[in-house]
Formats: C-alpha cells, sequence, structure tokens
C-alpha cells in the first residue's frame, strides 16, 4: 500500500513541477538556515570536556572591600595559593596565561610569540589531557620551582619542526626550560578554565609550573585581565597586591565532596575574615560554580549566536507556514481524483495517509536541499574572521537532526491540508464531474 | 471597487486565507526586528574615531629587552622614518579596537584612590614623541604634549607614569567636567595626578562596550619617554598614503625584525584591525540581510502560488464576469484588492507581534526599543511585496477570456 502512495505522491509531484519546486525550495531555504544557525549554536554552547565537566568546579570568594554585585572571577595569589595548598579536593590547579616569546633553545631559531599557561600539577590529570610523548611534571616539580615545560603538537611543530623535542630545551624570555611531555592538541571549546581570553581562540601551547613563573616575574605571565581593587605599586610581582588576576579549579568527584568542598570554601572565607584579610562586612560570600554553570554565568555563547538562532527558527516557521498553504492548495485542486477514490472505497484514513506520504516527500527533498545549503552556510561562517569560525562543521548529530526537523516539519506542515482533504464530501464532488 | 465578493470568497477559503495572513504576520515581525537589529550594527560598525584610520600602519614588537629599549625604540623609530612614502612614524602602547586594554579610574578630588565608586574608568594610551601626528589625532582645545613631557615621563614601579601631564579624549573630559572646559583641570589618584594640557576629538578605547557607547571613547593619553617605558611601548604606527599602506607594512615588519631578531614583529594595517574587531558584528548583519530577503522571497512565492490557485479555482467565475461586463481592469483590480486585505490583516498582526518580540529581546538580550517607524516601514515592504507578487497571477486572470463562460461544465 505504502509503495501505491509512494507511487500517486510521485505523479502528483511531477504534475505541478513549479508548485513543488516552490514547497521543496521554501522547506530547503528554512531548514538551511536554521540548521546553519543551530550548529553554530550547538557548538558554542556545547560542553568542553564531556564525562568530565560535571566534577570540575570554579570556587570564588570575595578579598575586594567593596561588595560588587557580582563575586569576582578571579583570584588573587594569597586566596589562589592558600586553597591550592589546603588540597581539600580531589584534585586543584591554578592557572593564568600569558603570550611569551619563545624560541628552541638551539642557536639560530627564530622566537615566536605563544600562548603560555603557568599552572600546576593536577591540571593535566584534572581536565584528561593526553600525552602523545613524556608526562607531566609532578607537585614536588610545582614546589621545587623546576624549569620544566609540556608542549602543545602544533608548538613543537613549529619550534623543532616536527621533531618532537622531547628532552628538549625551549628558551621563555631569557630562560631555559626542559620540555618533558607533549601533549595532542587539546582545544576545549569554549576556553572555560581561562575566560579573559577570546573564548573560542586556539588551545595553550607551553605549559610551565606556576610557581617558577612567579621566580622568573619578568616573563609577565600574568593573565589577559588584570583587575586590581586597592593601588598598585607593581604590576609584575603580583604576589602581595591587591589584584584578581588568577584562576582555580578543583575536581570533586561526588555530590557530597562537593558539599563538603562549600563549607570548607565558606569557612575559609570567614577565617579570612577573621584575620583581617577580607574587610567586608556581613558573613563572606563564596560560591562553586561547575563547569556549565560557570559558562552560564560569564554569558560566553555570544548572545548573537542565541539571536541568530531565534531568528532563523522565526524563519523556519514563515517557510512551514507556506509549504503548509502550498500543499492544502496543491490538495484542493485534486478534489475530484480524491472523490473518485473515496468513492471507490478507500477510505479516509488511507486518503490521510496518501497525503501525509507526499508531505513527507516534499519535506525530504527539503532535507536535502537544506542540508546542502547548511553545509554551503557553514563553509561562510568559516570564512569569517570569527573567533569560532574554524569549529563551524557539520557533526553526525546535526547531521541526524536535520532529517529529524525536515521530517517533523514536513508532517506538520501536511497535516492540516491532509486532514482537509481527507474530509472532502465525494458526493458533492461527483455531481460536477 | 466592492469589496464585499471578495470577503465572501475568502470566507469560503478561510483556511488559506488565514494561512497567508499568518505568513505575512510573522514574516513582518521577523523583518522588522531583523532591520532594526541590522541598523544597530551597522551604526556600532561604524563607530567614528578620529585618527586616520585609512593610512595607519602598525608594527608590533614584542619580547625586547626592557633595559635595552631607550636605544632600541629611537634606533627603530628612525629605520622606519627611512621606508618610501611613510610621512610620520611613533610609538604607542595600545591603538583603539586593538583589544589590548590598559584601564584605569580617576577622580577629580584630590583624595580620589582607585578603589572609589564615583572614579571614571578610562583608557590609557602612552605615546612617545609626535605621536599626534602619526595618529592623525585632532586637537580640540590646548597642545600636544612638548619635548619636556615627553622626555621626563617614565614609569617607576606603579602601574602610572611619573608625569602631570595628561591629554584626554572630549568624552572623557565632559565625563569628567559636564558642560565644563576641561583646559587645566586635574584628575586624581592617588599619589598621582595629572592635569589636563589639551583635548583630542573622540577616539575609541581598545575595547568598547555595545551596550554603553557613552562609555567608548572614555580614553586619556599619556607621554612616554622611550627609556622610561619598560616595554609599554610595543606599537610602531607608520602613516602613509592609504595606497602605500601594505607596501609599507611589509617592509616596516620586515625592518623591524631584522634590527630585534630576537624579539617577535607583527605588522597589521589598521583598517584591518577595525575590521577584525567588529567581525562578528558584521557577519551577523550579513546573516541577518541574507535572512530577511530569503524571507522575503519565500513569502512572495507563497503569495504567488497561492493566488495562482486561486484563480486557477475561478477561471470559470471569471469567464462569467468578463461576459457581463468586467473590464480587464476590474479583475485586476478584485485580485490586488484581495490581496491588500489579506496583507493589511497580516501586517496589523505582524506590528503587534514585532513589539512583542522586541519588548522580549529587550528583556533577555542587550537590545534597545525599535524606534517605532520601523512598524510602518516593515507594514509598508510587505504591502509592496503582496502586490507585487500577486501582480503576476492577477494578470493572468485578467486574461481570461469571456468565452471560457459559455463553454459547457
Amino acid at each position: 500500500m505504502f509503495a501505491y502512495y509512494l507511487d500517486l505522491a510521485l505523479r502528483s509531484l511531477k504534475q505541478n513541477r513549479v508548485l513543488t519546486a516552490l514547497m521543496v525550495l521554501a522547506m530547503g531555504l528554512g531548514i538551511g538556515a536554521s540548521m546553519t544557525t543551530l550548529t553554530v549554536f550547538h557548538l558554542l554552547s556545547g560542553d568542553p570536556l564531556p564525562g568530565r565537566s560535571g566534577q570540575l568546579f570554579y570556587p570564588q570568594v570575595d578579598p575586594t572591600p567593596t561588595a560588587a554585585p557580582a563575586l569576582p572571577g578571579n583570584m588573587n595569589y594569597i586566596d589562589a595559593v592558600n586553597l591550592w595548598q589546603a588540597r581539600r579536593a580531589d584534585r586543584q590547579a591554578i592557572m593564568v596565561g600569558g603570550n611569551v616569546k619563545t624560541k628552541a633553545a638551539q642557536a639560530g631559531s627564530r622566537p615566536m610569540s605563544l600562548h603560555t599557561l603557568a599552572t600546576t600539577a593536577d591540571f593535566f590529570p584534572m581536565f584528561g589531557v593526553r600525552f602523545t610523548q613524556g608526562n607531566a611534571w609532578t607537585a614536588a616539580d610545582d614546589l621545587a620551582k623546576a624549569r620544566v615545560a609540556v608542549i602543545s603538537r602544533s608548538a613543537s611543530d613549529r619550534l623543532f619542526h616536527g621533531e618532537g623535542g622531547l628532552g628538549q630545551s625551549i628558551r621563555l624570555g631569557q630562560w631555559n626550560f626542559r620540555v618533558i611531555g607533549v601533549i595532542d592538541d587539546w582545544r576545549p571549546t569554549p576556553h572555560f578554565y581561562e575566560l579573559d581570553r577570546e573564548s573560542y581562540g586556539d588551545g595553550d601551547e607551553v605549559f610551565i609550573p606556576f610557581l617558577t613563573s612567579r621566580d622568573l616575574a619578568e616573563l609577565g605571565i600574568t593573565g589577559y585581565s588584570l583587575n586590581c581593587y586597592g593601588n598598585t605599586m607593581d604590576d609584575l610581582h603580583l604576589e602581595n597586591q591587591p589584584c584578581l588576576w588568577l584562576n582555580f579549579w578543583v575536581e570533586l568527584d561526588s555530590p557530597a565532596k562537593a558539599q563538603a568542598y562549600r563549607q570548607f570554601l565558606d569557612n575559609y572565607a570567614r577565617e579570612q575574615q577573621a584575620l583581617g584579610r577580607y574587610v567586608q562586612a556581613g558573613s563572606p560570600r563564596t560560591a562553586l560554580p561547575s563547569v556549565m554553570q560557570w559558562l552560564d554565568q560569564n554569558g560566553v555563547v555570544p548572545s548573537d549566536v542565541s539571536l541568530k538562532s531565534w531568528i532563523a527558527l522565526g524563519f523556519l516557521l514563515v517557510c512551514l507556514m507556506n509549504t503548509t498553504g502550498l500543499l492544502l492548495v496543491k490538495f484542493l485542486r485534486r478534489t475530484t481524483e480524491i472523490s473518485v477514490r473515496r468513492a471507490l472505497g478507500a477510505s479516509r484514513q488511507q486518503i490521510f495517509l496518501q497525503c501525509l506520504v507526499e508531505a513527507v516527500i516534499v519535506g525530504m527533498a527539503g532535507g536535502v536541499l537544506g542540508l546542502l545549503l547548511a553545509l554551503a552556510g557553514l563553509w561562510g561562517i568559516r570564512h569569517t574572521p570569527a573567533d569560532y569560525a574554524d569549529l563551524a562543521h557539520l557533526d553526525l548529530p546535526m547531521f541526524a537532526a536535520t532529517f529529524a526537523i525536515s521530517l517533523v516539519v514536513s508532517l506538520v506542515a501536511g497535516l492540516l491540508p491532509a486532514w482537509r482533504a481527507c474530509h472532502i464530501a465525494p458526493a458533492l464532488q461527483l455531481k460536477v464531474i | 471597487m466592492e469589496i464585499r465578493p471578495i470577503f465572501a470568497s475568502l470566507r469560503k477559503h478561510r483556511i488559506p486565507a488565514l494561512l497567508i495572513v499568518l505568513e505575512i504576520a510573522l514574516a513582518c515581525a521577523v523583518l522588522c526586528n531583523a532591520v532594526f537589529m541590522i541598523s544597530q550594527r551597522v551604526n556600532d560598525i561604524r563607530l567614528p574615531s578620529a585618527i586616520d584610520e585609512q593610512g595607519l600602519v602598525t608594527v608590533t614588537l614584542r619580547g625586547t629587552d626592557d633595559k635595552l629599549v631607550g636605544s632600541e625604540i629611537p634606533r627603530n623609530l628612525a629605520a622606519l622614518r627611512g621606508i618610501a612614502g611613510v610621512q610620520q612614524v611613533a610609538i604607542t602602547s595600545s591603538l583603539p579596537l586593538s583589544t589590548n586594554n590598559w584601564g584605569w579610574s580617576f577622580g577629580v578630588n584630590a583624595d580620589s584612590v582607585i578603589a572609589n565608586q564615583k572614579n571614571i574608568n578610562v583608557s590609557l594610551y602612552f605615546i612617545g614623541e609626535s605621536g599626534d601626528k602619526a595618529l592623525g589625532l585632532h586637537m580640540l582645545q590646548g597642545r600636544f604634549f612638548n619635548a619636556d613631557e615627553l622626555a621626563d615621563s617614565k614609569f617607576d614601579t606603579a602601574p602610572l607614569p611619573e608625569t602631570h601631564a595628561v591629554v584626554m579624549t572630549h568624552a572623557a573630559a565632559e565625563n569628567f567636567w559636564p558642560g565644563q572646559s576641561a583646559l587645566g583641570k586635574t584628575i586624581y589618584s592617588k599619589p598621582y595626578y595629572y592635569t589636563v594640557v589639551g583635548v583630542v576629538e573622540d577616539v575609541l578605547r581598545p575595547n568598547i562596550s555595545t551596550t554603553n557607547t557613552r562609555k567608548s571613547y572614555d580614553a586619556v593619553y599619556f607621554p612616554m619617554s622611550a627609556a622610561g617605558s619598560k616595554g609599554a611601548l610595543s606599537y610602531y604606527i607608520l602613516r602613509g598614503a592609504p595606497q602605500d599602506r601594505d607596501r609599507i607594512m611589509r617592509e616596516a615588519e620586515q625592518k623591524l625584525a631584522e634590527l630585534n631578531p630576537g624579539a617577535v614583529a607583527k605588522g597589521q594595517i589598521y583598517v584591518d584591525i577595525r575590521e577584525k574587531y567588529f567581525a562578528n558584528m558584521s557577519s551577523m548583519a550579513w546573516m541577518l540581510v541574507l535572512v530577511c530577503v530569503v524571507m522575503l522571497a519565500v513569502t512572495a512565492f507563497g503569495i504567488v502560488g497561492l493566488t495562482s490557485f486561486w484563480v486557477g479555482q475561478r477561471r470559470r467565475q471569471i469567464g462569467i464576469r468578463r461576459a457581463v461586463g468586467a473590464t480587464r481592469r476590474h479583475i485586476m483590480q478584485y485580485f490586488q484588492t484581495e490581496n491588500l486585505l489579506l496583507t493589511t490583516a497580516g501586517v496589523v498582526v505582524g506590528m503587534g507581534l514585532a513589539f512583542g518580540i522586541n519588548v522580549y529581546l529587550m528583556q533577555h538580550y542587550e537590545m534597545s526599543r525599535m524606534p517605532w517607524y520601523y512598524l510602518p516601514g516593515g507594514a509598508l515592504a510587505l504591502w509592496l511585496l503582496g502586490q507585487a507578487s500577486v501582480f503576476g497571477p492577477a494578470q493572468k486572470a485578467a486574461s481570461v477570456p469571456p468565452v471560457v463562460a459559455t463553454r459547457s461544465v
């Protein structure tokens, strides 16, 4: 029976090519535009570390004298080091980035400016960073202020021209560091652990121990946004300055541990208040957002992107109505044919199904066209200079979603016309013939 | 034109008529909001900045040795001056829209400290000799820094310079002292204080807020000597004729890289810096334009399709009307009036919807209120679109010969 409906539908679609083409075009444009924007939205609002992000939290405390409505987005040195040394989480790491002049240590190599992250040993296991060669440094290296570095594969290609570089030396500023590990290129999207840099930019390329970077303050790794809440007399040696510039992340493997850490953080803030370090009146404020909460708080997904998705959905709705109208017109034009079929014994249900099959064929053709348009749209986005441009690819779930959407849209568009068509009174129409 | 028969016929085709009304309403709502967003983006992208953007070239030099910059900067500047077509050369710490922002808060009272809530946050630009000419700054009042101020200014341990002269933008001056002349007045951040020696036409900050454009121009210039700059001066700026800028940029980058083998030199023409800053916005604007055009096209297709169907369905009636004396004009007018009625119903609903969407966007996104004239503007666009798309089918209807009426059924 289905094959017969299919045959009927194809015949009917062929009969009026212009109308069919209009419907497919409208569906295709609607689906294409909405899939393009939804894909970008899906990419930008995604989980940067699927499977892991639920256990990662960003502790926030407020050492500033004036209570701003939002808690500070960074920590000062004393709080970050206190919390890091307390080791009350399963894993914890301080991190701060900067652009550092880097070159391979051998003579004659050209310097380049690389995104460098000063962090502590737990960074790599906590975020699940994969090593292709060598290993991360240890907590002992952190305290010993070891001059060791981990580099990304792309940095190793640029510095050592594809020879890996493990065990070699690189020169950051005027100091040599020994490369003890090479990581696979790692670019969590968005760049959640340090949002002051562009949220969808490249990953970090060189990693060095945090305390080493403080020892060599002239490297200038002081983050991408330095926010001071008191008079500062020095913008390189920030250890004792009233400045917020560090990121601190913790891993807490169970909700109970997260709860316990919240309590710990609260106690810590009270203790600091008692010591006179926190001068705000009232009970001190703390927070422990998870990765997704943190991204949400910071409004990481550009509001333009979600606006675009709304507009594209509105556009899809216009296309949907358009297709519904045209399908209705098409079915009603065939009242005689439908009446004959009804008179010959077809039930309403069968007419209904037949009409829906036709709608779905239009929808699927529109879906294919929409997919092509979405691919073209994403190609266009990849050629814009936006910082997320190179991420704009159609992945498998979105590919499947395109067809799911076109199926649903065409069914919705076909329902009303099909329902009208199956309620044609055959006798009235047959009389006319 | 009698409209009662039109109503009678529309009543018989309620659902298709309703669909077309809804489609037009939705199209009108999306169109008004999208065009409004486009105009806002375009305004932002076109924010004026009183520097010579077209002729400006910059090369950033990073990784220099702070102890040597006192001799290296004058040497580099001299070398850059030798490039053919270069009219002015200077060095500065950052450029408008470069995203490299150095901010500080100042007050107008002698006891202002940085943490004061009433202070005004400004972007700091540090600039060397003839920086005003290289950037193409327009002095409105007072003067640019003199040789002594430029030579004496330096950084000690604090992030503020050891000088007492400042040049600020007109907008910043208005924010500090509304309605008064800023010349000779002083801004404070204890223990530092700076006296305004000049006011320049508004120059954008390195980073601007898209929601509060009043603050986009709060920038101040401080003099800075090469020797005391502690690495803060890293933007070499060159000014030349716009047609030479690409060549100047390449040659300047090459020259600085040769002279400073240990540092990283990167050249850019200023228009690219501006374009990159607004890239997301302009891609958004283009996408909105595309959506509007395609949506209007789809709506037009819908109207053409539906009207064509109605024309086909009513061939006999049209024939009869023609046979009993209606002219072609009458038939055309019938379909045009019908379309006008449907579109009017659509835009009335659509204007309400457009207003509602705007209110929603104002609450959930950084969006301002849509000026009222966008609504009638959108309505007019859809009226025109409706009339344009009905023209073809109506003409086809008008060409139905009266003889159709006499054919047997």
